[in-house]
């Protein structure tokens, strides 16, 4: 595989459609500037400030672009709130759409056909290998992103957590507790 | 299409491999699949739509065991070829070959930092108004499409209920096959989990779908 990219890429160079500049500049992007710290802080944000919290679930786009986020995967945003009665799973079962401007780039289980096979189907089994498991009487949505719409999940805010500042919550705030496979983290877990 | 890309409900592929600390990308050659797909993409050789098509046309047993930027080399290739951006012999040699077709413009740093914090919005003015509200009964219809479709096989002909319309967007089935955007209305339908995976199934899953207006039928 390496051969055949390296003979895309220099078709793609010599002919000059591509600056090789451009190849290094979205590279560093996806791997340093955007990822879930990006979505963290969207999520820590809805936890400490009512008035954001609204503005979030009414219109997901605006909400998380007042804090510099959108454009590539993420032009039409929906946040989806996690309650002691509803747990929201997002998943792609046709390819791997994920919401890029505030995830980052998707973790290969994401991607893979287990996860995008089963979790329409059986959202419960998929969440107890991520080590999670639900009330029985808990409803489970799972979103099937099969448009340009991308999901972000704000996870249930965690007790013990009263006068904590943004950037201090947002440390709880994991990749997998935005996606639906997981939890936020606790205080004590922070602790530690 | 009824491709290996529509995988949702399908068994028989195990557990879920999750890997602790994953890094973004596992080897150099995924970060140039990754950034060449994504700078010819700002070139508008061809679309999003049409690409993802590519990709689901590959023969399953190709498409199921290649790795997932091995999928997108693999049509990045592809498309290139049908595009006439390189020749098999290019392809063949890894290098262009006299006569070097050079490209009239090149996708610099400046340009795809635009597409990243730009994007590419799919909303569209609407042509008429939206035929469902939310709250309706609506059925999703039995279509076999070989072309790309973003309906997935395990919702049709089953009934749900519109709980959004997001706006009027392309239609991927249109645009993927050079039939131009052909916007639609669009709307996030939500199905019980019984009506999709039968009486014995758990009785607290929803699952939502966004669909386009072809794709639905009053229920």
């Amino acid at each position: 595989m390496q051969l055949r990219v390296r003979a895309l890429e220099s078709i793609l160079l010599e002919k000059e459609y591509i600056d090789p500049a451009a190849l290094d500049e979205l590279i560093e992007t996806y791997e340093k500037k955007i990822g879930p710290r990006n979505g963290a802080r969207v999520v820590a944000k809805a936890w400490a400030d009512p008035d954001f919290r609204r503005w979030l679930f009414e219109d997901g786009t605006a909400a998380i672009e007042s804090l510099g986020y959108g454009g590539r995967s993420g032009n039409h945003l929906v946040a989806l709130e996690n309650t002691t009665s509803i747990h929201n799973m997002v998943v792609c079962t046709l390819c791997s759409c994920y919401p890029w401007a505030v995830l980052g780039l998707p973790p290969l289980w994401y991607k893979s056909a287990p996860y995008r096979s089963r979790t329409v189907a059986d959202p419960r089994g998929v969440l107890r290998e991520f080590g999670i498991e639900l009330p029985k009487d808990t409803e489970i949505r799972v979103w099937d992103s099969t448009a340009e719409l991308r999901y972000l999940v704000v996870p249930m805010r965690p007790a013990g957590t009263d006068g904590w500042s943004e950037e201090k919550l947002a440390a709880l705030v994991t990749r997998d507790s935005m996606i639906g496979t997981g939890l936020a983290r606790q205080p004590q877990e922070f602790a530690r | 299409m009824n491709g290996a890309a529509d995988m949702g409900g399908m068994h028989g592929f195990g557990a879920i491999g999750i890997e602790a600390n994953e890094p973004v990308f596992h080897a150099e050659w995924e970060k140039k699949a990754f950034a060449l797909n994504m700078a010819i993409g700002v070139a508008n050789i061809w679309n999003l739509d049409a690409f993802r098509f590519a990709r689901e046309s590959l023969p399953p047993s190709q498409y199921l065991n290649l790795s997932y930027y091995g999928l997108w080399v693999v049509t990045l290739e592809n498309m290139m070829l049908d595009y006439g951006v390189a020749t098999k012999g290019e392809i063949k040699a890894g290098h262009a070959q006299a006569p070097v077709k050079k490209s009239k413009r090149t996708i610099a740093a400046a340009d795809v930092a635009n597409m990243v914090l730009c994007g590419s919005p799919y909303n569209r003015p609407a042509p008429g108004p939206a035929l469902f509200k939310v709250g309706d009964r609506v059925r999703a219809r039995n279509i076999h499409p070989k072309t790309h479709t973003r309906l997935p096989r395990y919702v049709r002909g089953h009934a749900g209920e519109v709980t959004r319309i997001v706006g009027c967007h392309v239609f991927p089935d249109s645009n993927a096959v050079n039939k131009g955007e052909d916007p639609h209305w669009l709307y996030t339908v939500r199905f019980d989990g019984r009506e999709l995976w039968g009486e014995g199934s758990d009785p607290t899953v929803r699952v939502s779908i966004e669909a386009w207006e072809p794709y639905l039928e009053p229920a």
